[in-house]
């Protein structure tokens, strides 16, 4: 198992380079200038721009601006933000926590309610439950991020006033954010009714993202089901009498899990997508939005820092999955 | 009473505060995060609304509501005979505020005056180069050539020595560049090794002391309650950073805010007839235009100009494009603003007298590119859509219109150029309520190939602003840019479009709320019923 993992390690580096570069290229290769669009309507004098395109380094030749940004990188420093002027690091790691909290919830959501419903529907293949799941899951994959956001809103926070329209805790809780989970310093700060205000907020913003990864759990959960029922050992199984939830449970659905666990893997960038919308509209501060942000303000720095950082949390994922795989298949860590 | 309702008025009778409980706590749903909390570092009304308007203060300020200037942390001013020397007298016993890091040991005083300003200009500063400083509003406003130097006559006076005399000096003092921070602070921090504490934990002597920053989320202040001004008349401000308009507004019907920034235009109507809602409204201190380029031709003579304003249907635009929320411009100045000239009449909206004026200078089958901007202002909310109109109004009357667009820093740096091809959408949101900083900046000789996007120099309209800018009778310089106007609207370098109508939405609790015309949102005359 070890060398399985150590062999998935070795591919992280050429990846890991390959990101940095993407990451470095792609703010660059936008159009627009940052300090011009920094200055805005104002705009500067010439003598001005050109102080401070030397003070941010852009007069340097690009190789050398990618060296230094790499040799940065390897030693934990990717740059200062130009709009903020704080470490991108820091700031990455203020936001981040949020988008965490917000995508475990919405990934718990959508397997607790995606796995079930797939395994329902395909054992009750063709009838009304598998019709009504399957038809209720293609709407949900269908559905605008953000029409479906403001309609859970408007109904669930306007109309029936159950949950808080948007944030992460009411404004009447405060207490130093620790971790930056806010359940987690809910709890700690012995506040009452702190944790019960952080969870009613999790609800909506964790259905809206969490909506697409379910359909697609769902759905990928059905097919695969599907297949391997139709599978000679399971009708072994069966006819040796085996009660048919035992079949379904555990030779059926340990077989199915491959592909599902490799599309939760893969519903990881969707989230992350996902979070973008998710985040502007209920004003969790996560990194989505300040991802986007950075981008129209072509603060370099951030968008190529949050970038790198994203993708090596993608890469994690999916050593995770890898990993999963061996666990669940034998057969896979061996090969 | 819902839940909801019941959830924020606990929030305003006892804001729980790191275990200090407060009364009263107003909670505004802003548009975005600050940048920082050095006003002078950054441009954006976002960024002030959260530093400059709770936390600090300057030498003079804006009167609440209006562009008038009024005493601050300098009880009075004096301007020399020949305009050269603006020296201020500043106020005693004003304490900036204390927090974990700092408690003050000595009053504002001169140092404090000289320092907020020598940061800004002079390079061997220790504070010049921190935080990025790239000071871009003291730059913007001609500072480093204006203020020849700053005098410290005693501690409580304050001499500005200038290059040259300059008459919007005194408002250009109450931007919020010209915040006044201390010195004091500034030093411990230096000392310290933590500079950069000046702007991410602000120390002012405004009538909010800042508690704490949740990035993205939530920003927290108090009551300074030695305060040397009125009271705030709330003990806690909260702003909520609630990006999307649509739910700043659900916030406010559910009670989780008090004001709200921004509301989506299509959304006024709703909220006008919404017991839960006020809505608040004033002329926004900005004009929308379209400057076509006067050194290229045919759009060097000013008949053809005229005749292609002739062709817009302003009232049109206001509808489609502004849905409502704006009102035709006729002068390069909006109506808030003192020297604002009634006189002057509109180009009619006249397609056929416009056809037969482009007739008569001799132009024919004329094809024109329109500039559209790829971002949302408030001065033109769209301007693509815009561009459309004005393409269709120009085909009535045989000008064939294509529309163009760039990324908005490549759009800025392109249509500066003197032989730019086509007509160029921008508009401009004023800083300091002086005509100068519309009148000047945007059709001035010296913005030519910058900041003047008509490229337009016209002699008998510069002699008259450049003699206002040194006129220090406030009663002449209105004439000045009254005439100034009457000329603009001869010779008709831009089309005026439009100035957007500000809206402002309150719950109907909130007291004392006042739209103010340079923008920006300020809370210490506000109290909840």
């Amino acid at each position: 198992m070890l060398k399985y993992i150590a062999s998935r390690l070795l591919t992280f580096v050429p990846t890991f380079i390959g990101v940095t570069l993407i990451s470095f290229a792609f703010i660059r290769m936008l159009p627009g200038d940052p300090i011009i669009v920094m200055a805005g309507e104002r705009g500067m004098t010439e003598e001005r721009y050109a102080e401070l395109v030397t003070q941010y380094g852009y007069d340097r030749p690009i190789l050398t601006q990618f060296w230094d940004y790499l040799t940065g990188v390897l030693q934990g420093d990717l740059g200062t933000s130009f709009v903020t002027k704080k470490p991108v690091w820091d700031e990455f790691f203020a936001l981040f926590p949020a988008t965490l909290e917000l995508s475990i919830c919405a990934m718990v959501f959508a397997i607790m309610l995606g796995l079930p419903a797939g395994v329902i529907a395909a054992v009750n293949r063709g009838k009304f439950f598998d019709r009504t799941l399957m038809s209720t899951a293609l709407i949900g994959y269908s559905m605008p991020i953000f029409w479906w956001a403001l309609l859970l809103i408007i109904i669930f926070s306007g109309t029936l006033q159950w949950t808080p329209v948007s944030g992460r805790i009411d404004l009447i809780y405060y207490f130093p954010n620790a971790t930056g989970f806010m359940l987690y310093d809910a709890l700690m700060s012995g506040q009452s009714g702190a944790l019960w205000s952080a969870i009613r907020h999790l609800i909506l913003p964790t259905i809206v993202l969490g909506t697409i990864p379910l359909a697609v759990i769902a759905r990928q959960t059905r097919s695969a089901m599907l297949e391997v029922l139709g599978e000679d050992y399971i009708r072994t199984a069966r006819a040796k009498g085996m009660s048919p939830n035992r079949v379904n449970a555990i030779h059926a659905l340990r077989n199915a899990l491959i592909p599902v666990v490799t599309v939760i893997g893969l519903s990881v960038g969707t989230l992350l997508a996902g979070a973008i919308l998710t985040e502007t509209i209920f004003s969790w501060p996560g990194i989505g939005k300040w991802m986007v942000d950075s981008i129209f303000r072509r603060d370099y720095p951030v968008v190529q820092g949050g970038l790198l950082l994203i993708a090596v949390m993608v890469m994690i994922v999916n050593l995770t999955v890898d990993v999963l795989y061996g666990i669940i298949n034998p057969k896979i860590r061996k090969r | 009473m819902s839940f909801k309702t019941k959830l924020l008025g606990m929030a305003a009778a006892c804001v729980v505060t790191a275990g200090a409980v407060n009364a009263q706590a107003l909670v505004y749903c802003s548009e975005g995060s600050p940048e920082g909390f050095d006003p002078a570092l950054y441009t954006s009304g976002t960024t002030f609304d959260a530093s400059s308007h709770p936390i600090y203060n300057r030498l003079v300020e804006f009167k609440v509501g209006t562009t008038e200037v009024i005493p601050a942390l300098a009880e009075s001013y004096e301007v020399s005979e020949d305009g050269m020397t603006v020296t201020f007298t500043l106020r005693q016993g004003v304490s900036f505020h204390s927090n974990a890091n700092f408690t003050p040991t000595r009053d504002f005083n001169a140092d404090d005056v000289i320092f907020s300003f020598d940061r800004q200009g002079n390079p061997d500063n220790p504070y010049n180069q921190v935080s990025g400083g790239t000071w871009e509003y003291f730059g913007g406003m001609s500072m480093p050539d204006l203020i020849e130097s700053i005098e410290k006559v005693d501690d409580y006076t304050v001499a500005f020595h200038l290059t040259r005399p300059e008459a919007p000096f005194i408002a250009n003092m109450a931007m919020d560049f010209a915040s006044i921070v201390s010195k004091e602070y500034a030093d411990a921090m230096l000392e310290a090794g933590t500079p950069e504490m000046l702007n991410q934990d602000p120390i002012g002597t405004g009538p909010f002391t800042f508690q704490a920053y949740q990035k993205d989320a939530v920003i927290r202040y108090l009551r300074n309650d030695s305060y040397w001004g009125d009271p705030a008349l709330v003990e806690a401000l909260i702003f909520a950073i609630t990006p999307d308009a649509s739910v700043r507004y659900q916030k406010i019907q559910a009670g989780e805010c008090h004001v709200m920034a921004y509301p989506n235009p299509a959304d006024i109507e709703a909220m006008q007839a919404d017991e839960d809602a006020v809505v608040l409204e004033q002329e926004g201190l900005n004009v929308g235009y379209l400057a076509y380029n006067t050194q290229v031709a045919p759009y060097d003579n000013p008949d053809v100009r005229r005749a292609l304003n002739m062709a817009i249907d302003k009232q049109a635009i206001i509808d489609v494009v502004f849905q409502g929320s704006g009102q035709i411009a006729k002068n390069p100045i909006p109506p808030t603003m003192w020297s604002y000239n009634e006189a002057t009449v509109d180009d009619a909206y006249d397609p056929e007298a416009a056809a037969a004026m482009l007739a008569e200078a001799g132009v024919e089958d004329l094809s024109m590119k329109i500039w559209a901007m790829p971002v949302q202002r408030p001065y033109n909310p769209n301007a693509r859509r815009m561009a459309e109109l004005m393409q269709a109004d120009f085909a009535e009357i045989g000008v064939d219109v294509e529309i163009v667009s760039y990324e908005w820093g490549e759009y800025l740096d392109r249509s500066k150029d003197v032989d730019r091809d086509g007509a160029v959408l921008l508009g401009w949101t004023g800083d300091n309520g002086d005509p100068d900083n519309f009148l000047a900046v945007l059709l001035g000789c010296d913005g030519v190939g910058g900041s003047n996007r008509a490229q337009w120099c016209y002699e008998p309209f510069e002699d008259v602003i450049q003699a206002a800018k040194t006129e220090s009778d406030q009663a002449a310089r209105a004439a000045l840019y009254e005439e100034a106007q009457t000329i603009f609207k001869e010779q008709a370098p831009w089309a005026t479009i439009a100035h957007s109508v500000v809206f402002m939405v309150t719950r109907p609790e909130v007291e004392g709320y006042v739209v103010h015309p340079l923008g920006g949102h300020i809370f210490n005359q506000v109290g909840l019923n």
